[in-house]
């Protein structure tokens, strides 16, 4: 994943706040993840309005220095196809 | 904060939600953990159904486990399955298979369930016989008859659910190769004392050395097996086996009954673990937030007597319902415990709480399972009449 690159959530996903972050849920492959930080969660629901991934992350005010942390949870949560790369979604 | 301690102290909604949609069932299974049987006359009508799952959609509660009795013989069910999916509340339903028909399992494959609708199937014995000793007779047939109508009808991924006992842990393998054949997935759960299983569960709990037979099997071979998360005790072996090692309940998880009623966990349906209910406290998803019993088993636990063994850590105490049932003090081992704390402690002075609900049927069945087996012994003669027969003081 890159700074430059345009996601979004999937759209068979939902997203549920809890205290420590969010769960997320994907209603095809009935995947849950625990997103365990509240800036992660702000970042995956920033990306798709966001004009890439750089974006999202200073939009949800995560400091440069953690950006590569976030990138490899981003990562995690494409593997489980909890967020696609933007041109996929609207496929 | 580790999310293990999130989970201890519960979440805004569960996770893991079972709702048993009745009470009724055909088949009268020697270990039904709710005592099913006949219908509750209270059971929630269509409309409190449906609004149930209204609320479950506005808690983003994302699937729910329906079982009972048996869920399919209610006249609504297959009417509340697709209110749900349409509602964004993915079902997984349990059965024994009696209404899978092929134009069922044909309905179950198309897009009116949009893929959010599993089907486990409740097959206890990879064999008829060892299936319907507990079971009932005929039982095997219908379920694997459901299982050939889902894959005639190109239902992918069904489950085969099995509760393990003493007399199929044996058959591990033979309950993998039914899952390929059927295209389906092996899910293996642990048998609670809970219910009609606390009359069966002296005779039909997995020994202790079949206890390690199920954790190297599950170790070796259980990549794909789904268990519920429900062997956590046996994490005490060494290795935790994968998923929630914690007892979930009032927590993560929670059973809502028949009638409404909400208890901490499925096999907990029992007055020391009612929440509350519903329709009379406000509906779900204040029982679920302020119920002083959630609130009570969110509170940090002791551990008790095993607070001090070297595997707490690993196993966290074990069952909570396994415990209740079998009179052991709810900080103290699992009765399973397989660091054998458990035996020691079934071994001492406990007494097993009353049921506090009873669905049975008044009266036995003809699908009734009757667990006799042949005698071993050989009379001591052809007319021995006296009862002292063949003892020697």
């Amino acid at each position: 994943m890159h700074l430059d690159e345009q996601w979004a959530l999937a759209p068979s996903v939902a997203l549920r706040p809890e205290p420590f972050g969010a769960l997320a849920y994907h209603f095809g492959n009935r995947k849950l993840i625990f997103l365990k930080r509240p800036e992660l969660v702000a970042v995956v629901r920033a990306l798709g309005e966001a004009d890439d991934v750089r974006a999202a992350l200073v939009a949800a005010g995560v400091p440069e220095a953690g950006w590569p942390s976030y990138l490899a949870a981003l990562e995690g949560l494409a593997a489980s196809d909890m967020i696609r790369a933007r041109q996929e979604v609207a496929a | 904060m580790k999310l293990i301690e999130h989970f201890e102290l519960g979440l805004d909604a569960p996770i893991c939600l079972t709702w048993e949609l009745t009470y009724a069932c055909n088949l009268e299974c020697a270990h039904c953990l709710s005592s099913s049987g006949r219908r509750d006359p209270r059971e929630l009508t269509t409309a409190q159904a449906e609004a149930v799952i209204d609320e479950l959609q506005r808690m983003q509660v994302f699937y729910v486990n329906i079982g009972g009795g048996e869920p399919t013989i209610r006249p609504d069910f297959w009417h509340l399955l697709e209110y749900a999916v349409n509602h964004q509340v993915g079902v997984k339903f349990s059965t024994n298979g009696v209404r899978l028909t092929p134009e069922r399992a044909a309905y179950l494959a198309s897009p009116a369930c949009g893929g959010y609708v599993d089907v486990q199937i409740s097959l206890d014995g990879a064999t008829a016989e060892v299936n319907d000793y507990v079971r009932g007779p005929g039982s095997f047939d219908t379920a694997i008859t459901a299982l050939q109508n889902l894959k005639d009808a190109g239902f992918t991924d069904a489950k085969i659910s099995v509760v393990c006992t003493r007399q199929n842990i044996g058959q591990l393998d033979e309950f993998k190769a039914l899952a390929d054949e059927y295209g389906a997935t092996l899910r293996l759960t642990r048998l609670r004392p809970s219910g009609r299983g606390a009359d069966v569960w002296d005779e039909l709990h997995p020994l202790p050395e079949q206890q390690k037979v199920l954790y190297d099997w599950l170790m070796a071979s259980g990549d794909n097996v789904l268990t519920g998360d429900s062997f956590f005790h046996l994490a005490a072996f060494g290795e935790a086996l994968p998923g929630l090692n914690l007892c979930g309940a009032g927590r993560v998880v929670c059973l809502i009954d028949p009638i409404g009623d909400v208890y901490a966990c499925p096999f907990a349906i029992h007055d020391n673990f009612l929440a509350g209910n519903l329709l009379r406290d406000g509906g779900f998803q204040e029982v679920w937030q302020t119920s002083p019993l959630f609130q009570d088993l969110r509170s940090p636990q002791t551990g008790g007597a095993c607070a001090k063994c070297d595997f707490y850590d690993s196993c966290r105490g074990g069952c909570m319902a396994a415990k209740f049932f079998t009179g052991l003090p709810l900080d103290g081992p699992d009765p399973e415990c397989v660091q054998g704390y458990g035996e020691m402690a079934l071994a001492g002075a406990r007494s097993v709480p009353a049921a506090s609900q009873d669905h049975s049927k008044a009266n036995p069945t003809r699908n009734q399972p009757v667990m006799l087996k042949l005698m071993t012994r050989p009379p001591v003669s052809d007319c021995a009449e006296s009862p002292l027969a063949g003892f020697v003081p």
